[in-house]
């Protein structure tokens, strides 16, 4: 597809690949980055020629970057993403017109670059979206330029070919949405009704699992399948419990009692300790951050389901989460997530009865909620 | 007299409005305003006070393991909780690769294009940039080959007529002074800092699982375990790791960001005497020492530039005003209330958006006005290495006799818009070494034996008071950082911060004393009021981060006692 640059003048002939290729990428680089990113998308390795042809294909589409009620740590994950890095996400693979963090315009300047896009790549641009929007006051608790955050949204988001918001923030309103809620802060797909949206909750995003959704829309034109709550499948359909390197401590009944402690050191199960790694969806375990150094459980410390939809609101960090059931590989979100909800929202008898009963012993079937049960 | 307005201003965290009033060229007044509000105090109450630091984190995604720091020590002070060695160590560490890595990020990347022409760059010689480069630092990527490389790549880039996020700045305009060599130079390190950042960083995913938002903090220590025995621990080979990268942090500090910093400001030396501001300063100090807990960057108090005197920091003489900015106190307009007995609702009483300019003869912010003893005070890099130069630190005085000969003027250039980026490289190279120190004072420490991380005794609230009140101080990197929290019946019943961008984006207070942005803008040339660059450079030696800024709403509205200010 050749497409009108910023000066009108046909780019034919371009293609990500290629320019990788002038700016002394080899071709056997770019197929590493392309098994890498395959990867990340939970698709098999067979994919990876499909990628491969596609970005060969693709020509540096648009994308703007807005923030609302942020605290750009998504803008800091997209800093120390590694496949690809911000510099070849940036400069190679795509245009990114407006990121107020890191653009070099200002003002009036830099609004015209978004106006600019917006008009120019109607239907055609993609759009990223960190932070919440705050309904209220007439949208006075967040302005860019005069303009309110969701009148901002609205406009850019509704013309957008489809909308990323990362973090829990945008995805379901986050921080600020949680009880009272001073502003009235929703997500975006709450905020721009109509508005083509996937969802990449967590606290931040992780960077790859926002790579391997641009790279997905690029190679197929569309986005990936999502569960409810609007997360991509291949980053959210399985719980943390599930991949958990220390999963084998939880089945054994080897827990941390204390931070510190013998077990602590050895590695055993945090779920004692609050971890909340049996109620969240989401690929921490095998994505990992910071190029795969570490996720917190790998760094002595709880899950504390980030990515769930209701997140700020459920329970303390180091609260225990009630009916844990032993087993559930074969339960997803939609089931498992309301199970949860509904054990840490009002079942602090039954929290307290599990503590008696369990004793570092496995959960019994008669701990189980119904739902995981099955 | 034409009235601009900068919004957004970019390459900073957070939304931040600048307007300002120009004639003749000069910026004769100006009003500094953040148009975003989540009231993340309000939503805190109510909560466990152990799971703040969590909460508090979401303020800043740039600085962001500072309002941890500070939130902890707010409660381990309410709590009277003391931490393990190991624990304060590796804080300690946390801390300064924070800083080291926030200040390259922000020299490099939201700096730098302001002094910085990147499309001059173009037209360098490779041979000539790498002669250059020589004569100030032995960094061994500075070859012609590789300047030559970083050009090629920015020509093509060009030559795609897509610019992205470097389209429509103001390239060209008359206020760039660099010769294209040394335009070449800086582009090069740019695109090399942002590889760099993303590896030494990798010190906090170690420590702390990931960057940014680590998830390893804990009221009375840290969670990542220490166990040389055990590959899910702190171990010899994690601490190899971390070495590696603090030593290659060290370096790139060294050979690239002072030698460039003082490359860049020796042909921008007129600004050090632009931007000068408020002309007081406020320190909390930093790194306390893991046994006596002595602060290695002294806390205090300059007032009028004047160095010949430090003055003690008292937390009584810390106040907020409303005056100008969209809150309510009830005992109506005039006062200022101290942290742990402040009192603000929300009440936004600007124009309805879409709009054009604000009313800044009335409220016209989210952020409050802090004031000290009264006073409007400058906090960050500057102030930390002013106040650390006057109590007479050692490394401190020396780094900063060295950068001042280095560029032939005295400490008064200092008070200025090139002090303040001179000041924040000074910082990160103080930072840099001393981080290296704690991380061997870490391994001596668990070569002994000592594998403790966390203080447990208080862990469990039935352990706690009824009522506990308590504050927390952090030298972050953008300044001094304050949280105050009251606990009551396990929870809390009251959570105020105020934070280095509460100071530096201050609006006037009652007084009409205007805040440190706006007394810095005050008397800066202004070429092209239509590109008004000098704003950016001024506002950007503050490195403001305007999210952490405004977030201050007090958890307990109409049931605290206020106070009476005469």
């Amino acid at each position: 597809m050749d497409r009108d640059d910023c000066t009108g003048k046909k780019q034919e002939g371009f293609s990500v690949a290629k320019m990788l290729e002038e700016r002394g990428v080899s071709r056997r680089d770019f197929l590493k980055f392309c098994s890498t990113v395959t990867a990340a998308m939970a698709l098999p390795a067979t994919m990876v020629p499909k990628v491969a042809q596609a970005l060969d294909k693709v020509q540096r589409p648009p994308l703007v970057w807005l923030e609302f009620q942020d605290c750009a740590g998504d803008t800091e994950a997209l800093l120390r993403s590694a496949n690809p890095t911000v510099g070849e996400l940036v400069l190679d693979i795509l245009s990114v017109d407006y990121h107020e963090t890191i653009m070099a315009a200002a003002g009036h300047q830099a609004e015209a670059n978004l106006e600019k896009t917006v008009k120019e790549f109607q239907g055609k641009y993609l759009c990223v979206v960190e932070g919440s929007i705050p309904m209220k006051e007439g949208g006075a608790y967040g302005c860019v330029g005069g303009k309110s955050h969701l009148a901002r949204a609205k406009q850019v988001c509704g013309s957008a070919a489809a909308t990323i918001a990362v973090g829990t923030c945008a995805s379901y309103g986050g921080i600020a949405a949680a009880a009272p809620n001073p502003t009235g802060a929703v997500g975006v797909k709450e905020a721009v009704s109509g508005a083509t949206v996937i969802n990449l909750p967590g606290c931040p995003c992780n960077a790859d699992n926002l790579t391997a959704v641009v790279v997905h829309f690029l190679t197929f034109g569309k986005l990936p399948a999502l569960d409810s709550h609007g997360r991509p499948l291949f980053a959210y359909g399985k719980r943390i419990h599930d991949n958990c390197e220390r999963r084998p401590h939880f089945d054994a009944g080897q827990y941390v009692e204390h931070w510190g402690d013998d077990a602590h050191r050895k590695g055993h199960c945090l779920y004692k300790m609050g971890c909340k790694g049996p109620a969240t969806f989401h690929n921490c375990p095998t994505q990992r951050f910071n190029e795969k150094v570490s996720w917190p459980v790998a760094a002595g410390h709880g899950c504390v389901g980030c990515s769930e939809p209701q997140f700020w609101d459920t329970s303390p960090l180091y609260r225990r989460l009630p009916n844990v059931p032993g087993f559930g590989i074969e339960q997803n979100a939609d089931k498992i997530g309301l199970a949860f909800a509904a054990g840490v929202g009002g079942a602090f008898a039954i929290h307290g009865a599990m503590n008696a009963l369990r004793k570092d012993k496995e959960p019994t079937a008669d701990e189980e909620t119904k739902e995981g049960g099955e | 007299m034409a009235k601009i307005v900068v919004d957004p201003i970019t390459r900073i965290e957070g939304h931040l409005r600048i307007e300002a009033e120009i004639e003749g060229g000069t910026i004769k007044d100006a009003w500094s305003s953040s148009t975003m509000f989540r009231g993340i105090e309000k939503i805190l109450k109510g909560r466990d006070p152990r799971d703040a630091w969590y909460w508090t984190q979401r303020f800043c995604g740039v600085c962001t393991t500072v309002h941890s720091i500070a939130s902890i020590r707010a409660v381990e002070d309410a709590l009277k909780i003391k931490i393990p060695p190991n624990a304060q160590l590796i804080r300690n560490i946390i801390i300064g690769i924070q800083g080291v890595q926030d200040h390259v990020i922000h020299f490099y990347h939201l700096h730098a294009l302001d002094w910085v022409d990147i499309t001059s760059a173009l037209k360098a010689d490779p041979v000539k940039t790498a002669s250059l480069a020589a004569s100030i630092s032995d960094w061994p990527n500075n070859s012609a080959t590789h300047f030559k490389a970083v050009q090629e790549k920015l020509k093509a880039f060009v030559g795609t007529g897509r610019l992205g996020p470097f389209a429509n700045a103001y390239w060209g305009h008359p206020a760039y002074k660099l010769p294209p060599e040394a335009n070449l130079m800086a582009t090069a390190h740019y695109l090399e800092a942002l590889e760099w950042q993303k590896e030494v960083i990798k010190i906090h995913a170690i420590l702390g699982s990931k960057n940014p938002h680590p998830q390893t903090f804990l009221v009375g220590g840290m969670s990542i375990p220490v166990d040389p025995d055990s590959q899910n621990a702190l171990n010899a080979d994690k601490l190899i790791t971390i070495k590696r990268l603090l030593v290659k942090a060290k370096e790139f500090i060294e050979k690239v960001y002072i030698p460039d910093l003082l490359a860049v400001a020796s042909f921008y030396k007129d600004w050090a005497a632009i931007g000068g501001g408020v002309g007081n300063f406020l320190s909390y100090g930093e790194f306390p020492d893991p046994v006596t807990g002595n602060l290695w960057f002294p806390a205090g108090a300059i007032m009028n530039k004047d160095i010949t005197k430090l003055i003690a920091v008292d937390q009584q003489k810390v106040t907020e005003y409303v005056d100008h900015s969209w809150y309510e106190y009830q005992e109506g307009p005039g006062k200022g209330l101290h942290p742990w007995k402040g009192e603000s609702e929300a009440k936004y009483t600007g124009p309805k958006p879409p709009y054009e300019f604000l009313d800044t003869d009335k409220k016209y912010s989210w952020v409050k006005a802090p004031r000290y003893d009264e006073a409007p005070m400058e906090v960050g890099p500057l102030a930390r290495i002013l106040v650390a130069y006057v109590a007479g630190q050692k490394e401190s005085k020396e780094a900063v006799d060295m950068v001042l000969g280095k560029l032939g003027v005295g400490p008064a250039a200092l008070f200025s818009t090139l002090g303040r980026t001179a000041a924040r490289g000074i910082d990160a190279l103080l930072m840099a070494r001393q981080s290296l120190v704690y991380l061997d004072q870490l391994i001596a420490n668990i070569a002994k034996g000592d594998f403790r991380i966390h203080a447990n005794e208080k862990w469990d609230p039935k352990e706690w008071p009824a009522e506990a009140s308590g504050y927390g101080w952090h030298e972050a990197p953008r300044g001094a950082l304050g949280h105050w929290i009251k606990i009551k019946d396990q929870k809390i019943y009251n959570y105020q911060a105020i934070v280095p961008s509460t100071w530096n984006a201050s609006p006037r207070d009652a007084k009409g004393q205007r805040g440190p942005y706006e007394s810095a803008l005050v008397g800066t040339p202004v070429a092209k009021p239509d590109q008004p660059l000098e704003i950016l450079r001024t506002i950007h030696s503050f490195d403001p981060c305007l999210a952490c800024a405004v977030h201050v709403t007090d958890a307990t509205g109409n049931e605290l006692v206020r106070v009476k200010v005469s």
